[in-house]
């Protein structure tokens, strides 16, 4: 399981000390008083729920934030950041969750930006900087032009370009905040290669991700937080999985997701030959002859790669996209050519992918969000009903145990597990015979993810149609009756979860195997 | 939060009542009432009540652009044709009440008031629901669909007027068509009918924007546009219609004016939507879309109509009066950013993941991105 780090790094000095950091926003301690240690040549993991302060450490190391209390030292010497520009002056790099780039310049400007390698009349000496650019990408193994735009990149190129940048840098310690998160296995194999090689240069490496299979299997170190606390450190290769997980929910939680009881009943979704093509490139089809039904009260998954076509196929089913061809009938009636409104009012919705840019209003309360879908049956005559409206969205909350302070506090307030169950409660206030969700789980906690699985099979038992998208090879068995693997635009193979392995299902939709044998004895523990 | 017109907001947390929001929320109505006792200090003639009523009256005019224009702006668009819509309607009405010649039928006809007044609103309408129709069917951004429409409705209006000024406009009693010179003239209870009609304007948008879904679905599209649509809003409806109701608004303006002059002039509300626009801005709303109140905006409106009458009353040179105006525009604007960037990190820190405090804005792009760049 955890091989690959028994090579002894070249030395292990302690980089950066933090002692005693304490972080307050308002009211909230994000942060209670962390002792924490950045040793060179090594990877540090930081493992924890969204909320449990690992972030916030980050930043504050390198130098976004600053503490409440508490003191940060660099070899040794106490030291006090004013700004992330001064952290990288000292040699430490960050490379965000979520990505820096400015869409609208090359790969190289981007890389460059505020960096930017002069000639000797001051002007940017672009042949210096295309020819870093090209060591770079040469050793992230990308094959990308210095001078292509970043828009014009796919989001695993662009994350790539983030890394690329924070290595041009040359950093004595880089954070990596998330950075897999849009790559593919082969470019997550490459990151892990180039870490191998930044370690033997003595970089000292901090490392985050919600995979933790992953994570694990990266990191020398493992440091694990809960509600603002750094409560357990263990050497990787004395812990598993399990261990993990254990110290990040606080106790051992084996039976996570709810038990599903089967009782399908009449097909209320079916999809029948869809195309979709991309809108990109109209030629290709993104979708290509597309069929699949679902019952009511079954919950479905559809399982595949990024990239497979999945939430092309689920905004088309709602709506959002055209279609080329095919038909889609919601019990037993062909609702093809209505848009997504018509669509939602006769039972169908869909919980989006990016719960940011296509699920929230960040200006309306948590109650206002939830109620949007619904809001014209909230009437009293020509007027809206606050009485009605508000014991609506009383039961939304209730129903998916959203966790907020107030109906009325912002929706940016709440974590992001709390919001994407705000997502989901909207859709459920409207009543739905079918629901998409695209996703539902991702950016979460694994608390919030057991969460969610239980509500959509809670909510299939009373009835409900349930489709999800997932990459998640664990949520994709477990949260389901049936399993659809979808590969490049078309269903490849359907099992039913109880009976098949992550092996069978990782090789029908195409993925590369090798990552996930290692992890396969050790599958998420959240998930068993 | 601030979307929300509802009361008590000046008390967040506990009934405590917080000072700083106090000020800062209310800081146009603090500039209102500061303008007040400045300009009657220096002016015994300012607080009396003829050129109190005077002076509202002149508010009226860009009160209802600006109510109509708000409704713009909380989508996120903009709406740069309302001035020349005041000059197109007022000589639509100008035109009818002059006869219209119907050549063929060789009669010359003298429609009632209340038929101008219909036809000059419908127009109105129809210059707003182009607008609509080019920004929602064509894609076409609301700063460049309403330019154009602001160049097509004066040249329309040039066109309609040949130039030249429709005069006395009074009517005549054997013709039936009198009393178009009460829209502007009369007086109801003492109040002239320009303010009656800019409080019923304010209590129909206040209802439209706060008790009907159409107000929260306006909201939720300037918040976030895919997120609305995905939640079933009409949005192509919601936002067309949002600009026929700013061209009505536009149309009223111009009756109003008209009326008031017995005369219609094609060049009238030359630079209006830029008042209106300011006086939007000024109440508290964003440009984004998504932030806005009623009560802002009249308050908006007031500010600019009493500090220019102000700075008329005390003798101040025109050219200052630009340059102060101006000033009081970009210091509520930076006042109301910095009042932003209070609230989110007020919000934003704690509970949620700090990598999404930063993704919670998308609307504010600019302001996200250099931020971002600090960073």
């Amino acid at each position: 399981m955890v091989s690959a780090q028994v090579s002894a790094p070249p030395s292990t000095d302690v980089v950066l000390r933090a002692t005693g950091i304490t972080k307050r926003y308002g009211g909230v301690e994000a942060l209670k008083g962390v002792d924490f240690e950045i040793r060179s040549g090594r990877v540090t993991t930081l493992f924890g729920e969204n909320g449990a302060g690992k972030s916030t450490l980050m930043k504050i190391v390198s130098g976004v934030e600053r503490p409440t209390s508490g003191a940060l030292e660099l070899d040794g010497e106490p030291i006090r950041f004013a700004s992330s520009d001064d952290a990288l002056d000292h040699g430490i790099a960050i490379i965000h969750q979520e990505l820096n780039l400015a869409p609208n310049l090359s790969v190289r400007d981007n890389i460059f930006l505020g960096r930017e390698l002069l000639t000797p009349f001051g002007s940017v000496d672009f042949a210096a900087e295309d020819k870093v650019v090209r060591e770079l990408m040469e050793r992230l193994e990308e094959d990308l032009d210095p001078a292509v735009k970043v828009a014009d990149l796919r989001l695993g190129q662009q994350q790539i370009v983030e890394i690329a940048g924070a290595l041009a840098a040359d950093a004595r310690v880089l954070i990596m905040d998330e950075p897999t998160s849009a790559l593919s296995a082969n470019e997550v194999e490459v990151l892990f290669k180039v870490i191998e090689d930044l370690k033997s240069e003595g970089v000292a490496i901090v490392y985050i991700s919600h995979h933790l299979e992953e994570a694990l299997h990266v990191t020398d170190r493992a440091v694990v937080f809960r509600d603002g606390e750094l409560v357990a450190e263990a050497e990787a290769a004395d812990i598993d999985l399990g261990w993990v997980v254990e110290k990040m929910v606080g106790a051992a939680d084996e039976e996570v997701f709810a038990d599903l009881a089967p009782n399908p009943g009449e097909a209320v979704l079916e999809v029948e030959g869809l195309v979709v093509a991309d809108p990109q490139a109209p030629e290709r089809n993104v979708v290509d002859h597309v069929s699949l039904r679902v019952r009511a009260g079954e919950v479905v998954c559809l399982y595949g790669l990024m990239g497979a076509g999945r939430t092309e196929l689920m905004e088309a089913v709602a709506g959002r996209m055209p279609v080329v061809s095919g038909k889609v009938s919601l019990e037993g009636e062909d609702i093809g050519r209505l848009n997504v409104r018509d669509r939602i009012d006769r039972g169908l919705g869909l919980v989006p992918e990016d719960r940011q840019r296509d699920g929230l209003v960040p200006q309306l309360s948590v109650g206002r969000n939830i109620s949007l879908a619904s809001i014209g049956d909230f009437m009293r005559g020509i007027f809206l009903s606050g009485r009605i409206e508000d014991r609506r969205i009383d039961e939304g909350l209730a129903k998916t145990r959203v966790k907020t302070s107030s109906p009325k506090a912002p929706i940016g307030s709440l974590s992001g597990g709390n919001q994407q169950k705000a997502v989901i409660s909207k859709m459920l206030l409207t009543e739905p015979t079918v629901l998409l969700l695209d996703e539902p789980t991702r950016g979460i906690d694994v608390g919030a993810r057991a969460e969610i699985y239980s509500l959509l099979a809670q909510q299939a038992q009373q009835g409900l149609g349930v489709l999800y998208v997932t990459s998640e090879i664990g949520e994709a068995i477990n949260g389901s009756n049936r399993l659809i693997v979808m590969h490049k635009g078309r269903l490849v193979a359907e099992f039913d979860p109880r009976e098949v392995d992550r092996h069978t299902v990782m090789a029908a939709s195409g993925e590369n195997a090798d990552l996930a044998d290692e992890s396969a004895q050790n599958q998420m523990g959240a998930s068993q | 939060m601030s979307a929300q017109a509802g009361a008590g907001r000046f008390r967040a947390r506990g009934g405590k009542i917080d000072w700083n929001t106090v000020f800062l929320e209310g800081r146009a109505l603090i500039a209102f009432v500061l303008i007040i006792v400045i300009f009657a200090s220096l002016s015994d003639h300012y607080l009396t009540t003829t050129n109190l009523i005077s002076m509202t009256r002149h508010v009226a005019f860009n009160a209802v652009l600006a109510l109509g224009m708000l409704l713009v702006i909380l989508h996120g668009g903009i709406d740069l044709s309302v001035g020349s819509t005041v000059g197109l309607s007022g000589v639509v009405a100008g035109s009818l009440l002059q006869g219209l010649d119907l050549s063929l039928l060789d009669i010359v006809a003298y429609p009632a008031v209340w038929v101008v007044v219909v036809v000059s609103v419908a127009v109105g309408a129809l210059a707003g629901y182009v607008n609509g129709v080019m920004v929602t069917r064509f894609r076409v951004a609301p700063f460049v669909a309403t330019l154009g429409m602001m160049y097509m409705a004066r040249g329309a209006a040039l066109l309609i007027a040949d130039g030249r000024t429709f005069p006395q406009l009074q009517g005549e009693p054997e013709l039936g068509n009198t009393g178009f010179s009460v829209i502007g003239n009369g007086r109801l209870l003492g109040i002239p009918m320009g303010v009656w009609i800019m409080i019923g304007v304010a209590v129909v948008v206040a209802i439209l924007l706060t008790r009907t879904p159409f107000g929260r679905w306006l909201y939720s599209i300037g918040g976030n546009q895919r997120a609305a649509e995905l939640s079933g809003v009409p949005v192509n409806r919601v936002v067309r219609s949002v600009y026929v109701i700013s061209g009505m608004c536009a149309a009223l303006v111009g009756l109003i004016l008209a009326s008031e002059l017995t005369a219609a002039t094609p060049q009238t509300g030359q630079m209006y939507e830029l008042n209106a626009i300011a006086a939007v801005v000024i109440g508290g709303a964003a440009l984004s879309g998504g932030r806005g109140t009623v009560r802002g905006t009249l308050i908006g409106a007031f500010v600019i109509g009493f500090l220019t009458d102000g700075l008329v009353i005390v003798g101040v040179s025109e050219f200052w009066q630009m340059v102060i105006t101006g000033a009081v525009i970009v210091a509520a604007v930076a006042l109301d950013q910095f009042q932003q960037r209070l609230n989110r990190t007020r919000s934003g820190s704690g509970r949620s993941g700090p990598g999404e405090a930063a993704a919670k804005q998308p609307a504010d792009d600019k302001a996200a991105a250099s931020a971002a760049s600090g960073v």
